[in-house]
């Protein structure tokens, strides 16, 4: 009787965040969770079944938890990463059903993720879908994690971001991208990412852009602040935002681990109010209708707060105050955009923790004078309570803002492209897979220009009074 | 006769929850300050109006409660079974798992005609377990989707299915710097709605009680329960039994009088809820009052538009009467009322001398001051407090938030910023602009009184 999220990991990058993911979700709900009943909260992610009977049990929806199954499909098309998630300690959590992989890999192809491979998998992929959907009871938001830059999170993830919009229409679609950076070693991740912009222009509710960049920042300042010796030993292990510690990973963790975990932390605060109970909740399609007043313009920057939290339980206002403070902060974000000197169209705040509505509403008062909100949504602030905080913090906050900060990201990437294209340098790699034209590439493009002219249209209304339109005049 | 409560979305869920924990702890609390047989009385009406004994068990509470996503109702009946003292009927809700996505438009055209029969149903049940039904009192915040969306659904089909019953909203105004983006559109579809199937709207502003909050409660950290416990407090000192004028038994029909005191006309809904003193609790035995300065700050809190006993407006002054053109003589700032009535509770409330209320020049000229006037008493305290005044006005109280909401909600309008989510689930461009025009006739009725 709850709410579920399928987990769609496709790709490399996919399956890595998507593995750190449900290990964080799991050591989350087990701190929670004390009398191991297979709850609601719980529900929304994973499955409990009843694997005595050997194979594959029925779901059991109530009672003692027996084995524990993710809500996911795991999708790649090289098996090195999938693989290991089968022999490593989160083997249990996912059954043979839930995978789609092939040997060759897409070669850093976006048309042979998406034409080559979609057309070869799709009936594979609806099948499981439907399966996967059967066992839900209410479905509410479907999450896809991939990466932009390569062929098969790229290509093959937005091809089934266009399978679940056809299936189920009714059901939101938010997606974690994670951007390529300039200096990207594939040099065709221009091409791949503006070919996947087109389909999340049109197929995504809401995507939530990822830049690896930030994500190396943010590792790299909590490592000089716990080197540096300054919190000694203050700082918490488990409370690193980057830590799997008290997860099933006792290994040595990898390097982009780290990473990896931010973007699975960054899921779990997205969710937590519609898991867990507090004073103001917030399901994900609140984020949808409250974040997106146009619907192509449903690109948002996230930041999280804190990265990691002192020993210390008893925080006073003042450091509260600092979290709010951070999460207007780039160090916190995790796009390299600047939301301060551009337009806010809509923000929201999910809290978690022993936080109340006066601190919420005595930071807005704070922070508002510094941002620029567009002039029909002076207010345009909303906001979430969850009492349950995040594993080792008293208190949590992720922002996510409808800012026109992402334009100069998209145009960046426009550009790339363009200076590849003009060229038409290494075209012949995607024209020769069938189902894919130049025109592909001229539309794909289109939809990205076009995309930029919007927030650009917006951008011009910032700066300078503008009267207030007159009221309907009634008769007396 | 039996008020039946339905509370809806998680705000008229949370508050519902402490209106009836607020009530039963009254009513069993020791400081009544009157005789035996009175408080037994009390205990009765209370009883009859919002409770059903049924034998040995804990009273339990008359209410239906709706909510579009599972968590707060399974909080709400488990808390309130956990209290020892009063319960809901465990089968008297209704939940789905989808929420309403602070979508007006899912809420309304949606979840509304959708679960309309099994909603209805529980309210049928309720309403048959009343010996005599009073009528509806629905608890819901405008600014989310099934509060105000489902809610304006079912206040319609309460019309419907009760042409002659009283039907009383109670809605919450959400703070004026946001809780939800598209609160004002959520808003402005829910007034003009409610407006056409209700008998009133008892208005609180979650930004008003917030000040209670910290100028006269004193709270640190404000949280929403601290919010809706105000909220309860002052619901209850309005809904707690009464005597209505030169009755000799607490009154059996509190909605039908209310709604006969107030609302002579159709146009003008809008109810405000003024309450003093109000303290911490751990004040209260250290305080006393006097009649006499308790309905001095209240009359003026009427005239002035204050919203607490703190930071009045002495300067306001009632307009002179008999000049010749009332309206345009009138003074800045003063709130010009239709009908006000004051509750009062506790000692010597029957020496009250109530006359500064009966002040001709505080009305409107269609009514006249008997009329527009009215005082229920009780000797029984309310909720520990020796002396409590409550007011509820017909006035322009609301006028200027109302403008507020109108406003800005027609500036993101004027963008058409948000409507794709609303025309989705079928709501039209059509749909905004006649709910604006509704909306814009309130407020320039109630300007011009």
């Amino acid at each position: 009787l709850t709410r579920i999220y399928p987990l769609f990991a496709v790709g490399q990058c996919g399956n890595q965040v998507g593995c750190r993911f449900w290990d964080l979700a799991l050591r989350e709900h087990a701190a929670v969770n004390k009398k191991g009943v297979y709850d609601e909260a719980l529900s929304s992610f994973f499955r409990n079944v009843d694997t005595r009977s050997g194979g594959d049990g029925a779901d059991i929806c109530k009672g003692k938890i027996c084995s524990l199954k993710a809500r996911a499909l795991l999708i790649d098309m090289e098996e090195g990463v999938v693989n290991e998630i089968l022999q490593g300690p989160l083997r249990d959590v996912f059954d043979s059903k839930q995978l789609i992989t092939d040997v060759s890999g897409s070669g850093n192809n976006w048309a042979v993720g998406h034409k080559l491979y979609g057309c070869q998998y799709r009936e594979s992929i609806v099948e499981k879908l439907r399966k996967a959907a059967e066992h839900c009871d209410c479905l509410q938001c479907f999450f896809i994690i991939h990466s932009m830059g390569g062929g098969t999170g790229s290509g093959l993830g937005t091809f089934v971001l266009n399978l679940l919009e056809d299936e189920f229409p009714e059901v939101y679609r938010f997606v974690t991208s994670v951007y390529p950076s300039g200096e990207d070693d594939v040099i065709t991740s221009p091409y791949n990412s503006v070919l996947a912009m087109k389909e999340l222009n049109e197929h995504a509710d809401c995507v939530l852009p990822i830049e690896n960049e930030s994500l190396f920042d943010i590792v790299n300042k909590i490592h000089q602040m716990i080197n540096s010796g300054k919190l000694g030993s203050t700082v918490k292990p488990k409370s690193l935002v980057t830590s799997s510690a008290g997860g099933a990973r006792a290994v040595q963790e990898k390097p982009f681990d780290a990473m990896n975990n931010i973007i699975a932390n960054l899921l779990l605060n997205l969710t937590s109010s519609a898991r867990f109970e507090g004073s103001l909740n917030m399901d994900l399609n609140e984020i949808s209708m409250n974040l997106v007043p146009f619907p192509r313009l449903h690109y948002l920057v996230s930041s999280l707060t804190p990265l990691y939290t002192l020993a210390d339980v008893n925080v006073p206002s003042r450091r509260l105050d600092q979290m709010f403070s951070d999460a207007f902060s780039r160090d916190h974000q995790l796009i390299q955009a600047d939301p301060k000197h551009n337009l806010y169209l809509a923000c929201a705040l999910l809290v978690r923790g022993n936080v109340q509505v006066s601190d919420l509403r005595r930071n807005i008062e704070r922070l508002k004078p510094s941002l620029h909100f567009i002039s029909w949504n002076q207010e345009g602030w909303k906001t979430s309570l969850c009492s349950v905080p995040p594993v080792g913090h008293s208190h949590s906050l992720l922002a996510l803002a409808n800012n026109t900060c992402v334009k100069p990201t998209f145009m960046e990437l426009k550009d790339r492209f363009m200076k590849l294209y003009k060229k038409k340098a290494h075209l012949h790699h995607y024209l020769h897979i069938e189902g894919m034209e130049q025109s592909c590439f001229s539309e794909a493009i289109a939809s990205l220009s076009d995309l930029i002219e919007e927030y650009n249209e917006l951008d011009a209304t910032k700066g300078g009074p503008r009267a207030d339109p007159p009221r309907l005049k009634i008769a007396v | 006769m039996s008020i039946v409560t339905v509370q809806l979305g998680q705000c008229g869920n949370q508050i519902g929850h402490e209106v009836f924990s607020a009530v039963c702890r009254d009513v069993h609390g020791t400081h009544g300050l009157c005789s035996k047989k009175e408080n037994e009385s009390y205990h009765d009406a209370c009883k009859e109006r919002f409770f059903c004994q049924e034998e040995s068990e804990v009273p339990v509470a008359r209410a239906v409660l709706v909510d579009m996503e599972p968590k707060v109702v399974s909080q709400t009946l488990s808390v309130a079974a956990r209290s020892g003292s009063w319960k809901y009927d465990d089968r008297s809700h209704f939940c789905q798992k989808q929420g309403s996505g602070n979508n007006w438009a899912n809420g309304y055209s949606v979840h509304g005609p959708r679960h309309k029969e099994a909603v209805m149903n529980l309210v049928q049940k309720e309403a048959e377990k009343c010996d005599r039904l009073g009528g509806f009192f629905t608890i819901m915040s405008m600014a989310g989707g099934t509060g105000s969306g489902l809610g304006a659904f079912i206040t319609q089909c309460l019309r419907d299915a009760f042409p002659t019953s009283f039907i009383l909203n109670h809605v919450i105004w959400p703070y004026g710097t946001g809780e939800v983006i598209v609160q004002n559109y959520n808003s402005v579809l829910t007034l003009s709605h409610l407006y056409q199937s209700s008998d009133a709207l008892l208005v609180h502003e979650n930004d008003v009680i917030h000040k209670i909050c910290a100028q006269l409660m004193n709270i640190k950290q404000i949280s929403f329960r601290d919010v809706n416990q105000v909220i309860a407090h002052q619901l209850g000192s309005v809904f707690q039994p009464t005597y209505t004028e030169g009755g000799s038994d607490y009154s059996r029909n509190p909605l039908g009088d209310l709604m006969e005191t107030l609302v002579p006309h159709p146009e003008f809904k809008l109810l405000g809820l003024r309450n003093i003193p109000q303290m911490p609790e751990n004040f209260l035995a250290y305080s006393t009052f006097s009649w006499p300065g308790l309905i001095k700050h209240l009359r003026q809190m009427l005239i002035a538009n204050a919203k607490m006993e703190e930071g009045i407006d002495w300067q306001v002054r009632p307009p002179h009467l008999g000049s010749s053109s009332r309206s345009t003589n009138k003074p800045l700032h003063f709130n010009t009322s239709i009908a006000n009535l004051v509750i009062l509770r506790g000692k010597d409330t029957h020496s009250v001398d109530l006359g500064s209320f009966r002040d001709p020049s505080l009305y409107t000229s269609w009514l006249t001051p008997q009329d527009a006037f009215n005082a229920w008493r009780t000797p029984r305290a309310f909720n520990k407090y020796e002396k409590s005044a409550s007011l509820v006005s017909n006035s322009q109280f609301l006028l200027k938030p109302l403008d507020s909401v109108v406003g800005k909600a027609w500036n993101m309008f004027a963008s058409k910023a948000y409507v794709h989510q609303y025309t989705k689930f079928g709501i039209e461009e059509e749909d905004f602009l006649d709910s604006f025009a509704v909306l814009e006739q309130v407020i320039s009725s109630y300007t011009i009184l």
